[in-house]
């Protein structure tokens, strides 16, 4: 199940623009690892380039090694389709698919493969994936209307469902609870404390309090200046990065001297 | 743009201070003063024998004329020029409106003498005179146009496909322009080119129905194209994204999601692009030809089709010349119903097969 | 594990596993578009394959006998003629209609009028044809007549007046009809983007909504108008059945608009001539076909130039 992810030299590109240089981390398995940075330093980037999502958008490359126990993710045999199967994604604003039912987003990381699946087996992944998204109670009784009928915070936690009903080893989430509201963002961060027990998390976050509430270690991200490439500054366990920082840069975006 | 530049300074130059009261028109003026031109105008074609036309053009000449120069008394040449503009667009549209009403009119008018049952059960093998019908040339319009859709249909919609979620450089940029050229060919020379074609294959002689649909796709898929790749692009990116997270590879993704999400303005896309083809005429007169008999196999021989049949029915009328004239036109009134009847379906696909989002 | 590669080979991103599944798709999606080329290039290549005997003919063989340009003269002369009339009438028309879709008509029904101008365009134009013929030829005698005893001056209606109506001035009418709906489209999707910024501020300076549009609606609308004109004029050079039916033509070149001699355009002629040609006929009707698409090839293309420049300022997307 949840697994490591070990990353060396990480160079990210758009084009001929490097937009992230030079990341060596080792994300530890269940636990929490939260990315912390001021806007346009390359989070969602690095985020997106741990699955491989990277890579979707035209011109967009990577050079280094990302290592998932093991299995290089970037290596010459290894589809990069296989690589999202085990590392599943929450973005930023709930995105579940309009043409579904509740149900059928659930489970569509199944179907879209061509899984075939009997009735009773995927009602049961259905189930368990929606318990665990802790959005079963709210929704049992109508799995089958619409998915983009459900709240803003209801919809974040189906697209939570949809991603673990795949039986990830790793959830990857930028930014899940920024289009909500605080109950919502309460909900959603209790789901991630449970889940952590099952997989590997990686959520990107703006919100200072969330980080220190959920998260295990943390990462700094930064950038000298416009056009210049992100860098992880400082990655260290989430205690001391908010009460004794290694770095200046760290304290100061910390204590809100920055940005 | 000299004027646009002093019409602010103009309402500057107004006298200050308080806000004037505004000196206008009463409000049933303008109506007053066109039903007085229309009068007037009825009286002036009376002069030369009434006419229900002459009658509207002096009114609206006569009536327009009159507001101006009340509005230009009363309320001064900016509002007179106002009121003018707004008098002269009006005229645009109701004279734009003038030939729909009457080529509908016509058509129903002279369509309806032979629009029974007779005419869609009869084909016209052995008729000379008055009687037979177009089932032959209604069958073969569907006939044709279905074998077109087949072709066009598969051909434009991989071809949007390929714009919208795989086309990068050079090959994209020149499909683009290239489809966008296409739409301009004229008919006739679709046909040119189906005839040129087929010529080369099969030697000098020959009409099939085939022919004609594929003179016809040369029209059709670029129709297909643009509209496909219009509704293909308003699909979110967001969508594809979650789908490839889910480890879904991306042939999936766009059969499975990104078509779904758009079904319901491909289907209506593509039933506009029938609904342009069903219609034309030029391309089948030299590919497919007409036969009075009921053929509705499109890979042997001539075929009968709506437009074509009409419109040999009124150039070439036999010796029973209304009988002839009334076919053509019920043929035209049922060619405006079928185009008209994948209109209504083109909306209604629209409505009724758009993404439900239940909020 | 440890890669056999130098950090400095090939970025990753190239060296993708692709499944055969989206190497198929792919692949067909791809192909369908070269495809479109293939067929375009097609188009082009066997209209010259079966042009080339009617331009190596001696001139006497061709039909008409006075050689390839001879014949194809008149027609284009024709072809023009018709176009350009309805380019002149239908454009100022198309802007009214359009300017009073987005600007006058009531806001409720605004896009049920903007509907029925689209139903314009879906009629076919074989019964474009057949009203042009029953109802406009006839209703225009009167005209022609009129227009032979008062404006016969000008070489345009030197008549003598056709006494059915079927003459250069009535196709270009119909044509007309047939591209409006086509220019008064785009004129309203430019004339309904027109920032409403600009067009609040006009107002706010206590501009009529005339002199609104004129400000902020007419130039940035401007190159929109002259690009729908453009493919406007493309579809009435191609026009073919509506023009066999009405006009009758097969005359010399001429630019008398309303005598019942009338040069025949290259799109009418090729219906009405070719299911009965043969031989070295059919070889110089393609040549005419020939010209006629490169002419709208050429009118189409300048149409997309002058939209895309205009796309790359718009913002839009
Ligand atoms: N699709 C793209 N094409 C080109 N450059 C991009 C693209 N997406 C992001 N970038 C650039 O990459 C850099 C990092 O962007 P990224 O979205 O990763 O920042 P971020 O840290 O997630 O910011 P935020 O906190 O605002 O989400 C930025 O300079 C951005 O402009
Ligand atoms: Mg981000």
């Amino acid at each position: 199940m949840a697994k490591r992810i070990e990353v060396s030299d990480l160079n990210i590109y758009y084009g001929d623009f490097l937009a992230v240089e030079g990341v060596n981390v080792s994300i530890e398995p269940r636990s929490i690892t939260a990315l912390i940075g001021p806007s346009g330093c390359g989070k969602s980037t690095f985020l997106r380039s741990l699955n491989r999502m990277h890579e979707v958008i035209p011109g967009a490359r990577v050079e280094g090694k990302v290592v998932m126990d093991g299995q290089d993710l970037y290596g010459a045999d290894t589809d990069p389709v296989d690589v999202r199967r085990h590392i599943g994604m929450v973005f930023q604003r709930p995105n579940p698919f309009p043409t579904m039912s509740i149900y059928d987003n659930v489970i569509a990381g199944n179907r879209l493969n061509g899984k075939k699946m009997k009735k009773a087996e995927s009602d049961d992944v259905v189930e368990r994936a929606l318990r665990g998204a802790n959005l079963w109670n709210e929704v049992k009784d109508r799995l089958d209307r619409p998915g983009s009928g459900l709240s803003g915070g209801q919809q974040q936690r189906l697209c939570i469902a949809r991603a673990i009903a795949v039986g990830p080893d790793v959830l990857l989430m930028d930014e899940p609870c920024s289009a909500l509201d605080p109950i919502s963002t309460l909900a959603i961060e209790d789901l991630m404390t449970e889940l952590k027990d099952r997989f590997t998390i990686v959520i990107v976050t703006h919100n200072m309090q969330q980080a220190a509430r959920v998260s295990e270690s943390t990462g700094f991200f930064n950038l000298n200046g416009v056009g210049q490439p992100g860098r992880l500054i400082e990655f260290n366990p989430t205690e001391k990065i908010f009460s004794n920082p290694d770095q200046k840069a760290t304290e100061d975006y910390i204590s809100g001297r920055f940005g | 743009m000299s004027t646009s530049t002093q019409s602010p300074t103009r309402v500057a130059e107004e006298p200050g201070g308080a806000i004037r009261r505004n000196r206008r028109l009463p409000r049933y003026a303008p109506l007053g003063l066109y039903v007085a031109g229309i009068a007037l105008g009825a009286v002036l074609s009376a002069l030369t024998g009434f006419s229900i036309a002459l009658t509207a053009v002096y009114g609206a000449v006569l009536g327009t004329l009159a507001v101006y120069t009340g509005a230009r008394a009363v309320e001064g040449r900016r509002k007179a020029t106002d009121r003018l503009v707004t008098a002269l667009v009006t005229t645009a549209f109701a004279i734009a409106m003038v030939p729909l009403v009457s080529l509908v009119y016509t058509v129903l008018d002279k369509g309806l003498a032979r629009f029974d049952a007779q005419f869609f059960t009869n084909s016209m093998f052995r008729v000379v005179g008055e009687g037979g019908g177009a089932y032959h040339a209604v069958l073969g319009t569907v006939v044709i146009t279905a074998v077109t859709a087949v072709i066009s249909v598969p051909i434009g919609l991989l071809t949007a496909i390929y714009l919208v979620e795989y086309g990068t450089g050079r090959l994209k940029k020149a499909i683009t322009f290239f489809v966008d050229v296409m739409t301009g060919i004229p008919s006739i020379v679709a046909g040119l080119f189906a005839f040129a074609l087929f010529t080369l294959l099969f030697g000098n002689d020959v009409r099939l129905g085939l022919m004609g649909s594929a003179a016809l796709a040369v029209l059709m898929i670029p129709v297909v194209v643009r509209s496909c790749e219009e509704v293909l692009k308003l699909v979110p990116n967001e969508l594809r994204e979650a789908s490839y997270a889910l480890g879904v590879p991306k042939w999936r993704t766009i059969v499975k999601v990104v078509l779904p999400t758009a079904v319901a303005g491909l289907g209506t896309g593509i039933t506009l692009a029938v609904a342009r083809v069903i219609g034309e005429t030029a391309p089948l007169l030299i590919t497919v030809g007409l036969v009075t008999g009921t053929n509705l196999n499109p890979f042997d021989g001539r075929m009968a089709t709506l437009p074509v049949f009409a419109y040999y029915q009124l150039t070439q009328p036999g010796t029973d010349t209304q009988a002839f004239l009334d076919r053509a036109w019920t043929a035209a009134l049922v060619l405006i119903i079928l185009v008209m009847v994948l209109n209504v379906v083109a909306r209604l696909i629209s409505r009724f097969f758009a993404p439900k989002t239940g909020r | 594990m440890t890669a056999t590669k130098t950090p400095t080979e090939r970025p990753p991103a190239q060296r993708v596993v692709r499944r055969a599944g989206d190497r198929l798709f792919a692949g067909s999606a791809k192909g369908s578009g070269i495809f479109i080329l293939v067929v375009l290039a097609g188009v082009a290549a066997f209209l010259i394959g079966e042009a080339i005997p009617a331009l190596t003919a001696p001139a006497e063989d061709v039909p008409g006998g006075e050689g390839l340009s001879g014949y194809i003269a008149p027609l284009v002369l024709g072809t023009l003629l018709g176009a350009v009339l309805a380019l002149l009438v239908a454009t100022p028309l198309a802007v009214g209609i359009a300017l009073f879709v987005t600007y006058y008509a009531p806001r409720r029904i605004a896009a049920g009028l903007g509907y029925a101008i689209d139903l314009l365009a879906a009629i076919p134009s074989v019964v474009y044809g057949f009203w042009g013929l029953a109802v406009l030829a006839p209703a225009l005698v009167p005209f022609h007549v009129w227009a032979a005893d008062h404006l016969g001056w000008l070489p345009l209606f030197a008549g003598p007046a056709s006494t059915s109506g079927r003459t250069m001035l009535t196709v270009g009418l119909v044509l007309a009809v047939m591209i409006l709906p086509i220019i008064s489209a785009i004129a309203r999707e430019v004339f309904s983007q027109a920032p409403a910024l600009h067009r609040e501020a006009a107002l706010a300076l206590g501009a009529t909504r005339w002199e609104m549009i004129k400000m902020a609606v007419l130039p940035y609308g401007k190159s929109g108008v002259i690009a729908g004109a453009m493919l406007g004029l493309g579809r009435a050079l191609g026009e073919t059945m509506a023009v066999a039916i009405v006009l009758s033509g097969g005359a010399g070149a001429t630019l008398n608009l309303i005598s019942s001699s009338n040069p025949s355009t290259i799109a009418s002629n090729i219906a009405l001539r070719f299911p009965e040609a043969t031989g070295l006929g059919i070889n110089t009707l393609i040549a005419s076909g020939l010209v006629l698409f490169v002419i709208t090839l050429a009118v189409n293309m300048l149409a997309r130039w002058i939209v895309n420049r205009r796309a790359d300022f718009s913002g839009a997307n």
